[in-house]
């Protein structure tokens, strides 16, 4: 087994990394059975054979009073019936030199043992050297297992519910939008609707990068409505089966020249502002950037629409 | 790279005593202006800036930045601070100025990262005053 952890070919290695970071994060303790079934030495070898027969195990450890004297494996007792398996202690065939592993140790480490000992089982021992439980390499395959496959359902619960919630929430087919009003020239809560947005994105398990656009062109249309209109504006985020549309729109006091505006390094942006960050003259480049289809519509006077789709099946969707 | 590493190369101190400095940062970026941070922040990114208002951390949280390295010895506003423990970014400060930050870290091996175009134009590292 041992061989299979550390093989060479590269498919294979792969394969056993997430196998290989849980058994060096699983501690011993976490993976060993408990309690353990042990015997006395002065046990006869008939109880143990009777013993390891009743539970299934192919090993017992022989304890006084919690302190290993030997272990005794069904090789031992093979041993035993062969030579007559007549009356006798279990102190007369077990075997003296044991080997142990901590509890606190990596369950790395008792695979190496395992390999290195060529034993099947080892006693684990708390830091005084006292017995408190037992590990095959059985018990860290079963557990790296279960870990995995709780892991892999948790995964598929939170997609899975994540779609769910989309379909129950607004119907098959349907599309549902978020509203926020964003007030003018309120750099404390500025951005805010961007991050929500993003939070509920998220939350429906979309693609990281069709949320990453979204919120970025969010973004970008909040701080626009905050630092150019003069009594703020909404910012609409309509999410569709097929595309996530962010619209932000504004009474004035409108762009007179659109293509300008859309010329990247352009600001109208005052100082004050400028030293926040902002005027960088990006704002409708990163918005448009982000966009699989940008529309920008203004009248001076009249006010702002920017409408910024973000496909989900098509063009850039899954980029 | 580990946030330890981009501390111990730039004198960086994590602004938060909670801050989680094992964490691993895949790319760089280096912006005095909100656009740039949206425009060329990668997911994962380690943002360089002198800005410390709010507004950073809003970009930054869009953009899927997930450290902020104050440049020149600059400290976050209160709000900030709330912003990232919020948005689960980790805040550090260098004393070093963003020139010398960038050099430093480059020289490391941090390379910056794509951001959604994944087009990095000239002019997108250097100190923006």
């Amino acid at each position: 087994m041992k061989a299979r952890y550390s093989g060479n070919d590269a498919a294979t290695q792969q394969e056993f990394t997430k196998v290989q970071e849980l058994i060096y994060e699983l501690r011993v303790d976490q993976v060993m059975t408990t309690p353990v079934i042990t015997l006395s030495p002065e046990s006869p070898m008939n109880e143990a054979k009777e013993l390891m027969r009743f539970h299934r195990v192919s090993g017992l450890p022989i304890a006084n009073d919690g302190a290993i004297r030997g272990i005794l494996s069904i090789e031992d007792v093979i041993r035993w019936l062969e030579r007559g398996g007549g009356e006798s202690p279990a102190a007369d065939w077990m075997t003296r030199k044991v080997q142990t592993v901590k509890g606190d140790e990596a369950a790395v480490q008792a695979i190496a043992k395992f390999g290195r000992y060529k034993v099947g089982r080892l006693p684990v021992v708390d830091r005084t050297g006292a017995m408190i439980g037992i590990v095959t390499s059985g018990d860290i395959i079963g557990r790296a297992l279960r870990v995995l496959d709780a892991r892999y359902r948790e995964e598929e619960t939170r997609r899975g519910s994540a779609r769910c919630t989309l379909d129950e929430l607004v119907g098959e087919g349907s599309a549902f939008v978020l509203r926020y009003e964003v007030a003018p020239k309120d750099f404390q809560h500025a951005g805010y609707a961007a991050t929500r947005v993003k939070r509920v994105l998220d939350g429906l398990g979309m693609d990281r990068k069709i949320v990453r656009r979204a919120g970025i062109a969010a973004y970008e249309a909040e701080m626009n409505l905050s630092i150019h209109t003069d009594n703020g504006g909404v910012l609409l985020a309509e999410i569709a089966p097929e595309a996530v549309v962010i619209e932000a729109t504004d009474e004035g006091p409108g762009i007179v020249d659109v293509s300008q505006a859309l010329t990247a390094g352009f600001s109208s942006a005052p100082d004050w502002i400028r030293e926040l960050g902002f005027g960088a003259g990006m704002g409708l480049n990163n918005m448009k950037n982000a966009a699989d289809r940008f529309d920008i519509e203004s009248e001076p006077g009249k006010g702002t629409t920017v409408r910024i789709q973000i496909d989900l099946n098509a063009g850039r969707g899954a980029q | 790279m580990k946030l330890a590493d981009v501390a111990r190369v730039l004198d960086a101190k994590p602004i938060s005593p909670s801050a989680d400095i094992d964490l691993e940062v895949a790319c760089a970026c280096a912006a005095d202006l909100i656009s740039d941070v949206l425009a060329f922040a990668g997911a994962g990114a380690l943002l360089l800036t002198g800005l410390t208002n709010p507004q950073v951390i809003r970009a930054s949280d869009v953009a899927g930045v997930v450290a902020a390295l104050f440049v020149r010895g600059k400290s976050p506003l209160p709000e900030t601070e709330r912003l990232a423990a919020e948005a689960g970014i980790t805040l550090l400060q260098t004393p070093h100025s963003m020139f010398e930050s960038c050099g430093r870290l480059y020289e490391a091996g941090l390379r910056e990262g794509g951001g959604p175009t994944n087009t990095p134009r000239e002019g997108s590292v250097e100190e923006r005053a």
